[in-house]
């Protein structure tokens, strides 16, 4: 039950102070995968923060989602090196191909696209992260090859 | 893993409840308290043991960091560890951070016994077994995949070029990165035998904070986050600032995009940076220090923690460290996406717990900063020179760099270029050695066109200025900024309009919002570069006429969000812009009158047409064209609606006869 | 002190004062947005940037502290430059909206961007687009002109402690907005309008009943019947050029009755009631033991913030309803009857300084067929509804109220003012239990804009702990202190907004501290020259027990003017 995962995390703190809300929340959609109305409400009792602070934390830092991502989460950087290498043409390339815009999930739920800050690993831009695995030196026909065998393990593991 | 913690015998007056002063000393030049042979000898072997001199069994040492990941070390390791287990070789397998020289990565080094250490480039999960047969198993060096030997590890090869004399290492020098993708990240004993936090120790015991200030002031180190400030001054001022509680804060945030120096001093050589955290804090009076790391670098966090536990272990980290009566604590903090929160006092209000928003310096974090205490802000590599620092002196570090800008710096290299990855140099090297010796030029023969320095608050050096010396005082005069040290290469086919546009782009998303200058100047900003950008095809005649209107704007508004902005974000927003616009002024004109992109990058802009001699009639790109624009019969010459053509070039992509042609 | 040169005059400053307070000390108002007074500055708006003349850098006023030396230029070329572009920058991103904005006239942006010679649209682009707010039924919010100055948001939490609002996003599509984007209604706003009151353009307004008020009195069948808090009529002066904190209760009855209004009664009256009926409240519990403290209810955001964050003391509140649901009650429950008015054709209006009665009027207690009030209108709306009727209140001969609500002691008129309500009931409260007036009326503890007063009453060897308190965030506090157990009180005063009333949600909008205190000291003078001074002396109060109520606490009065609140669930 999802809400007693929360209630779990929250427990390691006990006592704990605002300080403590951005590590409590990444925690939360670590486990969750993203932030629950309910959990943004339990959290904030549990400090005396109030929602609307809550919610305003969490909506200026890029990581927070409030819904959930694909099975295959791609997080595109968008970093110097990566755009001057050509990370748009392979952005624009996962886009036709998985057929959502970067912030969405597809609507079998296997897919999300995100475009990311630069991830630090400039030396091979391009860079795409599928599940936190890095590829490097991607160009747009390596998108196919890449979305497919996604599609192959996620029937595999069913 | 005992080994400070233990006594070395019954004579030895150290022991865990009371640790000796002189522990760590004592480890490379003891016994101190007593006399013993016998614990000498244990020592000696000890050392050799961790910096493997003696080796009876051949050691592989695998790049891991998240540029070798990136480039399939993962896959890398595994066949080496199925080749060993296979072939039944004894081998140990060491996983170490970045060299610097990602262009090549996957690298993998290898060390016989008795032999010198060899590095291999290119060394992806296929070429392992050709390596590891010739290497392992007849004893020789495969020429093709050799990158560079390491003197002082053991007989060296012939026709391997020595590190020391490498076009890319050998011009650097290596003070921050000295042992990022050498030494094992995980091992704090392999950082110890090395002399590492000797610095700590001797300062504890022999120095007071306000000696610990002078000497850091005295080497002249500057913030090299970019803001160049004088480092032990910033620590003076926390320093004399009366409060119960001090903090100090390691800035790892590291936003600008074309940065990866942290990550890799993080990743390649922890303990280094915590030695200097340890030294910051007790020279300002913080027992509390956090590490502020964003959370896109789960590797890096990894090695931290693991780091920092050991040292917690070794009661190196903890209370009463080492019978000091100082006490110190570590906290890792993960940022949570947000490039604003590198400034500052927007770090500060992240690790609160509220919005990164920064707030109006002053006062300024070294008097009141995190929950309003005395706070040091200092990035990754500002710290890791500091037990370099204390070990040697400030003589040594002024040995190297400028007058003004003493020490080195580390760069990370990337865009269009041949060596793309890190390199440490003495401040004031010219730009013209970075880019074209140990960086190795611009690949497939184009022109190089100009450096982006200092992200997206920096600013360009063009073709023909790059005699220009790296250091904060020429980089000022020349209008361009250090930053952080990124350096984003650029050749003929990188539209610096686009450039600028990408830059703002970022900026804006990355905008706090707060204040009006940023939030709403950048928007005005970005606007009127699409503007410039934009086809003519989506054009209305209102917006032609904000298009030229739009230039006259832009730098005057660039001038009041420089003035008026709250924080460094926005004061430097409008640097891309108004240092393109300054050497590249033609391209502008030619995208704004001629309604032309040069260097073929703006596809609104660009016109497509087949050559009807070429063209050979095979239908490929009318296939491909997704507004069917393109027209013909089979077996005869194609050609391209303009009024139709959308610009995205997929046409020219697919034609086997390289007859689309762009204009 | 210091010594620091600002447009070339010396000015001693303090240390740890600012550019900005050592600019005022010469009478120089240096131009800000989201500047507020008693709060630590947040360098947000940057409009206050000053050149400093020694460096020739721009550097805010409202945050760079004061330092001996320094050489200011608060209107050079450079500084008004930068303002005005920073204006310009605010107009291209906010809808053109001026003369169909209740902002109009009022609104900052556009006071600045006039004395600023905004003569063309610089630069324009995109704007965000983003719907209203209406699902509150007193504060309407529209986004679209919101600059971002911080200071809704700051006052909602640091000054009354209730955070319903706050920055979300980030960049250009930052917004101020409730936890989950969702409407007001449902979030922990208390609807007390501080919000509105400091929001610098018209991007915060109250919910509109003109239109209501208006048809009604168009209609020749309904009985229009209007009440009117005691603040109102000593603030309404500034809405039409008169001395801020005359008291216009006359003029102001002749123009209800202009503009068609048929009965015209104050609020002061069923405020003595009120006094009547909690006073004897307080006496019950006194008799009793408990439970202490007891809590007033005449503030409905009080009423709401208890019900959302502090449910476990509704118990302690005092059961009476405020005097405006008093008066409507009497009004349609008793009046109407006795003057064979059928309630459903009297349409009850009432003008309060508050945006948190429209939202009291409507709640499901506050009536049976009908509610008891159908409308209220903020003294704002009562100043347009003036113009709309073309009526010059200054040239109008004052005419007094109507019967049989007219008489009003002045404690009832005390209620305008942050203490106001504390010294009337102990008026009262001190004759219920000796038979006897105080031998001075006048209680000066309690008096004054300090936010949290205390005091000690002596009532017959009963000593009487009793505090005052006007701000939710201090209110708050004092509440946290007395759960705790730091703190014990008899009878507490709790006004929503700072000073009270008189400062409350629905004043005009040009309200500063001076007029607050000049209509505070209004009331008080009205106290001084009163001849009926204290509730229970009130005769047409004799009259209503006498005729209808029988006593103070009565069941009748009981199922009249009192009523009971529950917890509210809602998104805190």
């Amino acid at each position: 039950m999802s809400e007693s995962s929360v209630e779990k995390i929250i427990a390691r703190y006990p006592g704990a102070e605002r300080d403590k809300l951005i590590p409590i929340l990444q925690e939360v959609q670590e486990s969750e995968g993203f932030l629950k109305r309910d959990a943004v409400v339990l959290i904030g009792k549990h400090l005396g923060v109030p929602a609307s602070r809550i919610y305003g934390v969490a909506t200026f830092y890029n990581q927070f989602r409030f819904e959930p991502i694909g099975r295959f989460h791609i997080q595109v950087c968008r970093g110097t090196a990566c755009h001057v290498k050509g990370s748009l043409k392979v952005l624009e390339s996962l886009k036709r191909e998985i057929g959502v815009e970067p912030g969405r999930t597809t609507r079998d739920g296997l897919f999300s696209i995100e475009v990311v800050a630069c991830i630090g690993a400039c030396g091979l831009a391009p860079v795409i992260s599928i599940n936190g695995e890095f590829h490097a030196k991607l160009t747009p026909d390596d998108v196919p090859v890449l979305l497919e065998s996604c599609r192959k393990k996620a029937l595999e593991v069913g | 893993m005992p080994i400070i913690l233990d006594r070395c015998c019954e004579k030895c007056s150290h022991s865990q409840a009371e640790p000796c002063p002189m522990a760590i000393e004592c480890l490379l030049d003891g016994p101190l308290c007593h006399e013993s042979p016998a614990c000498s000898e244990a020592r000696n072997t000890w050392k050799s043991k961790v910096q493997r001199s003696g080796l009876s069994q051949p050691v592989i040492f695998a790049g891991a960091g998240t540029c070798g990941l990136g480039a399939g070390a993962g896959s890398t390791i595994q066949a080496i560890r199925e080749f060993l287990d296979t072939r039944s070789i004894p081998c140990t397998i060491v996983e170490v951070g970045c060299i610097g020289l990602c262009a090549v990565e996957p690298i993998v080094d290898i060390m016989l016994p008795g032999r010198a250490r060899v590095s291999f480039a290119g060394v992806t999960h296929d070429r392992v077994c050709a390596l590891l047969e010739s290497m392992l198993e007849r004893g020789e060096v495969p020429e093709d995949m050799a990158l560079c030997q390491f003197t002082g590890t053991g007989e060296t090869w012939k026709g391997v070029p020595l590190f020391s004399e490498h076009p890319f290492f050998g011009p650097q020098t290596r003070w921050v990165l000295e042992n990022c993708g050498t030494m094992n990240p995980e091992s704090l004993e392999e950082y110890l035998a090395a002399g590492g936090y000797r610095a700590f120790a001797v300062t504890l015991r022999t120095r007071t904070p306000e000696s610990t200030c002078d000497i850091v002031e005295e080497s002249g180190l500057r913030g090299r986050g970019g803001g160049g400030f004088p480092a032990g001054r910033k620590w003076r001022f926390a320093l004399n600032t009366p409060s119960g509680s001090k903090y100090v804060i390691c800035n790892a945030d590291e936003g600008d995009p074309g940065a990866f120096m942290d990550r890799a001093v993080i990743e390649g050589d922890p303990h280094k940076l915590i030695e200097g955290i340890a030294i910051a804090s007790y020279a300002v009076g913080a027992n509390k220090a956090y590490i502020y790391i964003r959370a896109e670098y789960p590797l890096a966090i990894q090695r931290l923690r693991k780091a920092l536990e050991q040292a917690e272990n070794q009661g190196i980290l903890g209370t009463n460290i080492f019978d000091s009566g100082f006490d110190l604590n570590i906290v890792i903090k993960m940022g949570a996406g947000a490039f604003v929160c590198g400034e500052e006092t927007a770090l500060i209000h992240s690790i609160e717990g509220h919005r990164g928003m920064p707030s109006p310096k002053p006062p300024f974090p070294a008097v009141s900063g995190l929950f309003g205490k005395p706070t040091v802000i200092n990035n990754v590599e500002t710290l890791a020179n500091v037990p370099g620092i204390l070990n040697n002196g400030p003589g040594w570090f002024r040995s190297a760099g400028t007058e003004n800008s003493p020490g080195t710096k580390v760069f990370a290299l990337s865009g269009k270029i041949t060596n793309t990855g890190l390199i440490e140099v003495a401040m004031g090297t010219p730009i013209h050695d970075i880019l074209f010796s140990m960086g190795g030029g611009i690949p497939d023969g184009k022109a190089f066109k100009a450096v982006q320095i200092g992200g997206p608050s920096g600013g360009c050096i063009p073709d023909g200025h790059t005699d220009l010396r790296i250091d904060y005082e020429s980089l000022g005069e020349f209008g361009a900024m250090m930053g952080s040290g990124g350096l984003v290469v650029m050749d003929e086919d990188t539209c610096m309009v686009d450039v600028a546009k990408f830059f703002m782009d970022f900026i804006q998303r990355e905008s706090c919002g707060k204040c009006i200058p940023c939030r709403e100047g950048t928007r005005r900003l970005l606007e009127i570069l699409n503007a410039i950008t934009r086809g003519y095809r989506d054009e209305t005649p209102e917006q032609a006429l904000e298009r030229f209107r739009g230039i006259v704007n832009l730098e005057r508004l660039g001038q009041v969000i420089r003035k008026t902005s709250l924080c460094g974000l926005g004061q430097t927003a409008p640097n891309p812009v108004l240092s393109t616009l300054r050497w590249f002024r033609d391209e502008y004109e030619a995208h704004i009158f001629e309604r032309k992109c040069p260097a073929g990058v703006c596809t609104g802009l660009l016109t497509f047409s087949i050559d009807e001699d070429a063209c050979r009639g095979c239908t490929l790109c009318a296939g491909k064209c997704p507004t069917g624009a393109v027209k013909g019969a089979r077996k005869s010459p194609h050609y391209i609606v303009t009024s139709e053509c959308i610009g995205c070039g997929a046409c020219l992509e697919v034609c086997p006869f390289d007859a689309v042609r762009v204009h | 002190m210091m010594k620091l040169t600002i447009n070339g005059k010396t000015v001693e400053a303090r240390n740890g004062e600012t550019i900005l307070e050592a600019a005022r000390k010469i009478g120089l108002d240096i131009p800000t947005l989201c500047h507020m007074e008693g709060l630590a500055p947040t360098g947000t708006c940057r409009v206050c940037v000053v050149e400093d003349r020694k460096t020739g850098k721009l550097i805010p006023s409202c945050s760079y502290p004061a330092a001996e030396g320094m050489e200011i230029a608060t209107h050079s070329n450079q500084a008004v430059a930068a303002r005005k572009t920073i204006i310009e920058l605010l107009l291209a991103s906010h809808p053109d909206d001026c003369l169909y904005c209740p902002g109009n006239g009022t609104c900052v942006l556009q006071r600045y961007a006039q004395e600023l010679g905004v003569r063309q649209r610089s630069y324009s682009g995109a704007r965000n687009r983003i719907n209203l707010d209406v699902s509150s039924p007193s504060i309407i919010r529209d986004p679209e002109k919101c600059i971002l100055c911080g200071r809704c948001v700051r006052v909602c939490s640091e000054v009354q402690g209730v955070s319903a609002i706050d920055f979300t996003g980030r960049g250009s599509g930052a917004q101020v907005a409730c936890a989950f984007d969702e409407g007001l209604n449902i979030s922990s706003c208390v609807n007390c309008g501080q919000c509105v009151m400091v929001c610098p353009t018209g991007s915060l307004t109250e919910r509109r009943d003109v239109e209501r008020v208006m048809k009604a009195l168009d209609d020749p069948e309904v009985t229009v019947v209007v009440q009117h808090a005691p603040a109102v009529s000593v603030s309404l002066a500034e809405e039409f050029g008169l001395k801020p904190g005359s008291d216009i209760v006359d003029k102001m009855n002749a123009a209800f009755r202009r503009m068609g209004f048929d009965s015209v009664f104050p609020t002061s009256f069923s405020a003595d009631l009120t006094v009547m009926e909690e006073a004897n409240e307080l006496v019950q519990r006194v008799r009793n033991g408990g439970p202490f403290p007891m809590f007033t209810s005449c503030s409905p955001g009080w009423i709401k913030f208890l019900e959302e964050f502090h449910p476990e003391m509704l118990g302690n509140a005092s059961t009476c309803k405020s005097p405006q649901q008093m008066m409507g009650a009497v009004i349609k429950r008793l009046w109407a009857p006795a003057n064979n008015l059928d309630p459903r054709k009297v349409f009850s209006v009432s003008i309060m300084p508050c945006t948190a009665k429209k939202f009291e009027a409507a709640r499901p207690e506050m009536g049976g067929d009908t509610q008891d009030v159908d409308a209220v209108l903020t003294t704002r709306e009562l100043a347009e509804l003036i113009r709309i009727f073309g009526i010059d209140i200054a040239m109008l001969e004052g005419e007094p109220a109507d019967s049989p609500f007219g008489d009003r002691s002045s404690a009832g008129k005390l209620f305008g003012a942050s203490g106001g309500v504390m010294e009337a009931a102990a008026r009262t409260a001190f004759h219920m239990l000796t038979g006897e007036n105080l031998a001075e009326l006048k209680l000066d503890e309690v008096r004054g804009l300090d936010e949290v007063k205390e005091t000690t009453l002596l009532i017959n060897g009963l000593e009487l702990r009793v505090a005052v308190v006007s701000g939710l965030g201090n209110a708050g506090r004092l509440l946290k202190d007395i759960i705790a157990g730091k703190r014990t009180y008899h009878f507490v005063e709790v006004m929503s907004c700072p000073g009270g009333c008189i400062n409350g949600g629905g004043q005009p909008y040009l309200t500063n501290p001076e007029r607050v205190r000049a209509r505070m000291q209004t009331l008080y003078e009205i106290d001084r020259n009163a001849s009926l001074r204290v509730a229970h002396e009130n005769p047409s109060i004799k009259a209503l027990y006498r005729d209808f109520l029988e006593e103070p606490g009565s069941e009748r009065a009981h199922h009249l003017l009192h009523t009971e609140y529950t917890a509210r669930e809602v998104l805190r």
